[in-house]
């Protein structure tokens, strides 16, 4: 461990701002990133979905 | 080879691989990138000069890298798909360039951040920052060609064209700390010599980037099978495949 406490840890050595701002978008952009690719694809799951139930039910309605 | 390449450019195929390869990768990421930040946040030796600012190279290299790689990559893939007209390669590098535009963005943007307690400024016209400010301009030009087209095809090769042209800015990049040195100091990392940093200060860099390009596998993977989906939905395989319980229910309901 290179820090004493964890407010230590949190003050890093006073670069702090620097620190912290780097990592915190880097990591708030992967995430962000892995959040867009989730939506995306149950978007996309349910689309196609949607899409064959209503052609079932049109299939189903003119017999 | 050739059946090999004809397969992996078959979109149900790689549909189904994809599916069997994602959960690896993202574990990989999960455990590089939590391993390698908690080492380097934490436990990793304060740098003599720097302090603890220079903690922030364990997210600047690793973004850098991928920056520079997932442009080589796309420019790769936009050669297999002008040569070969393989679609998933256009598939995939229609879903590398966000990443690689927020990668550079995250190399940009970090450095500039770690620029103000080490150099003094944030900013300067130094080889280095403007040929990544130039990268990630190619990047959005990609991403805005893609979007600028009706049709798709005329799209995909105007994208490929500028991914291939483009990438002549990589080595520009690469050479660029050596070239003209003004400010941003040449590789501390190259796979020939030994590195200069003491071993608990460069193993967590290491983890790190191979983190970084697990996340990047990973995540390609995950969006060209959405891309599949969205390009090929009309297709029998895709239905047949996404509405299998949907379609099997609704025709035992009908009986």
């Amino acid at each position: 461990m290179a820090f004493a406490s964890f407010s230590e840890f949190l003050a890093m050595g006073g670069h702090a701002p620097y620190v912290w701002s780097a990592w915190g978008v880097t990591a708030l952009l992967l995430i962000a990133t892995v959040w867009h690719a989730r939506v995306e694809q149950r978007q996309l799951l349910n689309g196609i979905k949607r899409r064959a139930r209503r052609a079932n039910s049109l299939r189903g309605n003119a017999q | 080879m050739w059946a090999f390449i004809h397969k992996l450019g078959s979109p149900k195929w790689f549909y189904g691989i994809s599916a069997k390869l994602q959960p690896w990768f993202w574990a990989a990421a999960v455990l590089l990138l939590v391993t390698g930040s908690l080492w380097g946040l934490a436990f990793a030796p304060a740098d003599y000069q720097q302090g603890n600012s220079f903690r922030i190279i364990y997210v600047h290299v690793p973004a850098a890298f991928l920056a520079q790689s997932i442009f080589i990559s796309m420019a790769v893939s936009g050669l297999v798909f002008m040569v070969w007209k393989i679609k998933v390669a256009d598939m995939a590098a229609a879903v590398m360039a966000p990443l690689g535009a927020a990668m550079t963005f995250v190399a940009l943007f970090s450095g500039a951040v770690w620029g103000v307690p080490t150099w003094g400024t944030w900013w300067m016209w130094d080889a280095r920052l403007t040929s990544m400010l130039i990268l990630l301009f190619l990047y959005l030009g990609v991403i805005a060609l893609r979007g600028a087209f009706t049709s798709r095809d005329s799209a995909s090769r105007a994208a490929s064209v500028l991914a291939m042209v483009g990438v002549i800015n990589i080595p520009i990049i690469k050479y660029s700390v050596d070239w003209w040195y003004t400010l941003h100091q040449p590789a501390s990392f190259t796979l020939t010599s030994r590195p200069t940093m003491p071993t608990e200060m460069w193993l967590p860099l290491v983890i790190m980037v191979l983190g970084f390009y697990s996340f990047f596998i990973a995540l390609t993977l995950m969006r060209t099978r959405s891309e599949i989906l969205r390009r090929e939905s009309s297709k029998r395989w895709v239905q047949d495949l996404v509405n299998g319980r949907v379609v099997n229910a609704q025709a035992e309901e009908t009986r």
